[in-house]
């Protein structure tokens, strides 16, 4: 479809500029001719084009409003329409960052209350809502590992990460100049014990653990993990990407874990708009609180306000404070279900997960034949096998049945990975008309496998030549 | 309330198709001590007209201002109708990142527009999909420059926004890098013979704004050359992003990064976020930038189509040797962007302009009161920084009559002795800024 720069016609416009009511002094004058532009650049159109242009382009995009998106570790569950509502409260989006403490009584109390909430549903004894994602909680997460020991004067150079980790994980540690050392997984698909205890030494800052890990599967030794990290003078950090199975039955604070950065755009239902904005809140142990970012929000008597007084901070990771209108979502998220609530989330995300493992485990293989959490992990390698079909072919197949494909290649220690996260958002019929989808395409495979692989046919394009991209990179329209 | 759909007779034949007695047996993997034995402590749960009503309650403990003339880095714009409009389409804001090219057209798209309009404003020839925000954007170009340089000295310009400079301080910590400051001169601007003192072979990059945190427009192109002389890069930032509508592109002037907030382009305040880190650099750097890119391609039938493209520079395939470990970023502020230029076109000239205007003739007002006076003299752009008697005084009766004042300069500048930082959008009504005066006498 064409470009909105195609569609461009000089002496259009759409949004009108008031009339000035002050003196219009010539910006020649005002700012001198050297600092100013000579031309300006952007398509010209009137309203309706505009909005036809982005009405196509949404027609073009697959949400969760459309269909079932069972994009394992990615948690894309159905984003309830009041928080939506709620969030677009003139009181909530047209305050100034720096409007005086006395106007944002009620934006610093939410802020206050959901740091605590989620110190509650984690077992941790504060949060920062600070970090913009989940991976900038991570950084925030590992810069207060760094402080932790520079604050008791040692160095140490390492951080244990497992081979089933998340990429934003050891891009992280590396962000923060520490080198990465890869713990093994067992057969299990757990954390390969000998092996993390043959690398944890005292010069080894923390393991980043995610529980339960990107195989879907919870860490079963878990106690046994936080001890050896832990009796080295190690800290346990929790990559609560996974979160969406725990909240309300465990909690990581409980389970060992020193520190944890959440996804608010995973478990607490904030909606992913595209790749963003997202939110990544970090919540520590009482003895890492004073390393925290600033601004922290405390309270007097009644009364909030921000302080920077914290002088062990480890600093800002952003301006302001968060992305504040995410945080009012996952309140309100947090506030609608309760307690109760929270708990069916997690018991009926694994719930889901498991019927779907036991609904395909006759047609596709197992990664790991274990009753798992939010998520199964399956192997197309029988596929490939069989018929020469590839698991991207499989995917691919999927959107000609309506459904967005399952994250594939991922984790990289199952080859030709197939990732399945449900979410506890999805009825049975959903579920059960998306493992026919995936048996019908099983079938097709060993009956037509050039079908499977020449998907998708019904999609506004086939298969785009990733390659070409790459080789000659076009990132940006140069013509007209 | 909750957003699970099944029914105990649901729940029960799913639980028979696993073959396990109960929900409890699926957590059989977490240790029986380690599962919570109780209800956690949340307040109890609300019912949809119960949420509205607390929240509509939370919000409206907040005070809205009848004017606001705090600029600072967060700027209050008219949104224009079209673009809430598009950002609230749930095929847009209910997707994730477009990991499935052929039903991610329309976002993958969008993405690619919006590179070539913020490649057109600010004079490079790439732009990313976005980072979390200006001081995110600042600080990561800033680690890129070091890296790819192999040098860890990095020299801030004191006029840039007090919170980015803390911002690149912690990136900088993290790393290992040392931060220097480079002063500004009565102008405002940067001091060039100072600039030129601290230039040294082991400086990686010179962060620059412009505006600067004062609104104080800088003359981009002497400050990349002195940076490229000693083999430095240049790093331009901005304020607004709203003056990219009549200032020199950045690019133009020899930045090797341009980078700042582009909130302004049709995003609203919400209190400080979610805003949107605008990064764009120059094609030398395109195989190294961070965040998503999207490039486009063709189909097996030949027809124009779009991917996101040179992903090894990515986390999820380069992992620790990843350019950055961006992966989330925001791209419905992103679109926010792309529809709000749109909307505007070639008019966003005439929006700067009257942001111009306006700027001026508040600051012209002011400075006609005792004891006001402009703090520098180089030209702005829609915020201005004034010495006046007392700063706290003057907000508490901006205040006093529901306006919110400027920004308190005596805190991150106490060398100026005392001062105010105020700015004037379109949004500023001349009564307003009439009224603000007339409070300020």
């Amino acid at each position: 479809m064409e470009l909105i720069f195609e569609k461009s016609r000089p002496g259009r416009t759409a949004g009108t500029i008031p009339a000035s009511d002050v003196p219009e002094t010539p910006l020649e004058t005002l700012i001198g001719p050297d600092l100013l532009r000579d031309a300006l650049n952007l398509p010209e159109l009137a309203e309706v084009d505009i909005v036809r242009h982005y009405t196509r382009l949404a027609r073009r995009n697959f949400g969760v409003d459309v269909g079932f998106y069972p994009l394992g570790s990615c948690t894309m569950k159905y984003n309830p329409k009041v928080n939506e509502r709620v969030a677009a409260l003139d009181g909530f989006t047209d305050l100034h960052p720096y409007a005086p403490e006395a106007f944002a009584q009620g934006n610093l109390q939410l802020l206050y209350e959901l740091a605590g909430y989620l110190s509650e549903i984690c077992g941790m004894a504060d949060f920062t809502l600070q970090p913009a994602a989940g991976a900038h909680g991570e950084l925030t997460g590992v810069m207060i590992i760094k402080k932790h020991f520079e604050r008791k004067g040692q160095r140490r150079a390492t951080i244990l990460i497992p081979d089933t980790a998340h990429g934003t994980n050891p891009a992280s540690v590396a962000l923060c100049g520490f080198q990465v050392m890869t713990v093994r997984s067992d057969a299990e698909g757990g954390i390969d014990i000998r092996h993390l205890r043959e690398l944890m030494t005292r010069d080894v800052a923390g393991l980043m653990l995610t529980n339960p890990n990107t195989l879907g599967l919870f860490e079963r030794n878990i106690e046994e993990v936080a001890a050896i990290v832990h009796r080295k003078g190690g800290l346990l950090y929790c990559d609560g990407a996974n979160a969406n199975a725990l909240v309300g039955v465990t909690r990581p604070g409980d389970l060992g874990f020193d520190i944890i950065q959440l996804n608010l755009h995973k478990t607490f239902s904030t909606p992913h708009g595209c790749g963003g904005p997202g939110s990544g809140p970090v919540g520590v142990k009482r003895h890492l609180v004073p390393f925290l970012p600033v601004p922290r929000v405390v309270k007097r008597g009644k009364r909030y306000r921000w302080s920077e007084d914290f002088p062990h901070s480890i600093g800002r990771v952003r301006a302001f404070y968060g992305n504040f209108n995410v945080l009012v979502k996952a309140y309100t998220y947090i506030r609608s279900l309760g307690a109760a609530g929270i708990r069916r989330v997690s018991e009926n995300a694994v719930l889901n997960a498991n019927y779907i493992k036991e609904r395909l485990r006759g047609h596709y293989q197992l990664a790991y034949d274990r009753v798992c959490m939010h998520e199964c992990v399956f192997t197309g390698e029988r596929q490939l096998q069989e018929s020469g079909v590839h698991t991207t072919d499989i995917a691919k197949r999927l959107l000609d049945y309506g459904f967005h494909p399952p994250t594939i290649y991922f984790p990289l220690i199952v080859r030709e990975a197939i990732m399945i996260e449900p979410t506890e958002t999805e009825s049975k019929e959903t579920l059960d008309q998306f493992c026919e989808a995936m048996i019908s395409i099983a079938r097709e495979a060993r009956e037509n496998p050039e079908l499977v692989r020449s998907a998708p046919l019904t999609t506004p394009v086939r298969r785009l030549d990733d390659v070409l991209a790459a080789r000659k990179p076009d990132v940006c329209w140069t013509l007209c | 309330m909750d957003y699970v759909p099944h029914t105990p007779e649901d729940q029960k034949e799913m639980l028979k198709a696993i073959g396990v007695e109960d929900l409890e047996a699926l957590f059989a993997d977490i240790p029986a001590k380690y599962r919570l034995g109780r209800l956690l402590d949340l307040p109890a749960p609300l019912a949809e007209q119960e949420i509205w009503e607390h929240m509509s309650s939370l919000a409206a403990r907040n005070r809205l201002p009848g004017a606001t003339l705090t600029g600072a880095g967060a700027y209050r714009h008219y949104i224009p109708a079209v673009v809430s409009h598009v950002v609230g389409r749930s095929e847009f804001y209910t997707a994730y990142t477009p990991y499935q090219a052929e039903i991610s057209q329309g976002i993958l798209q969008a993405i690619y527009e919006y590179q070539t309009m913020i490649a057109r404003l600010t004079g490079t020839q790439v732009a990313n999909a976005s980072m979390y925000d200006g001081a995110t954007a600042m600080a990561e170009a800033a680690v890129l420059s070091a890296k790819s340089l192999g040098r860890s000295r990095l020299l801030v310009a004191r006029s840039v926004h007090p919170e980015y400079r803390k911002v690149i301080g912690t990136y900088a910590w993290a790393n290992g890098y040392a931060c220097a400051e480079i002063p500004f001169g009565a102008t405002g601007q940067i001091e060039r013979d100072a600039l030129r003192g601290l230039l040294d072979d082991r400086t990686a990059a010179v962060l620059v704004q412009s505006p600067n945190f004062f609104g104080v427009i800088e003359d981009i192109g002497p400050l990349a050359d002195l940076a490229h002389r000693r083999g430095a890069l240049l790093v331009a930032g901005f304020t607004d992003p709203t003056s990219l509508g009549i200032l020199k592109a950045p690019g133009d002037s020899g930045a090797d990064f341009v980078v700042g907030e582009g909130q302004g382009f049709g995003n609203p305040l919400h209190y400080g976020g979610p805003y949107l880190g605008i990064l764009a650099s120059t094609e030398a750097f395109m195989r190294k930038i961070p965040g998503r890119l999207v490039g486009a391609t063709v189909d097996r039938e030949g027809r124009r189509g779009y991917v996101l493209t040179l992903q090894t520079r990515e986390q999820h395939i380069r992992r620790e040797k990843a350019t950055s470990n961006i992966c989330s970023n925001e791209a419905l502020c992103m679109l926010a962007a792309a529809v709000y230029l749109a909307s505007l076109g070639k008019n966003l000239k005439r929006l700067a302009a009257l942001n111009v205007w306006k700027a001026n003739y508040l600051k012209e007002a002011l400075a006609a009161l005792p004891g006001w006076t402009p703090l520098f003299t180089g030209p702005v752009y829609n915020e201005f920084a004034m010495s006046c008697p007392d700063a706290k005084e003057a907000n508490r009766r901006l205040e006093r009559a529901g306006f919110i004042g400027g920004y308190d300069l005596s805190k991150d500048y106490p060398e100026l002795g005392g001062g105010i930082l105020l700015c004037a959008t379109e949004m500023l009504r001349r009564e307003d800024m009439d009224k603000a005066v007339a409070l300020l006498t």
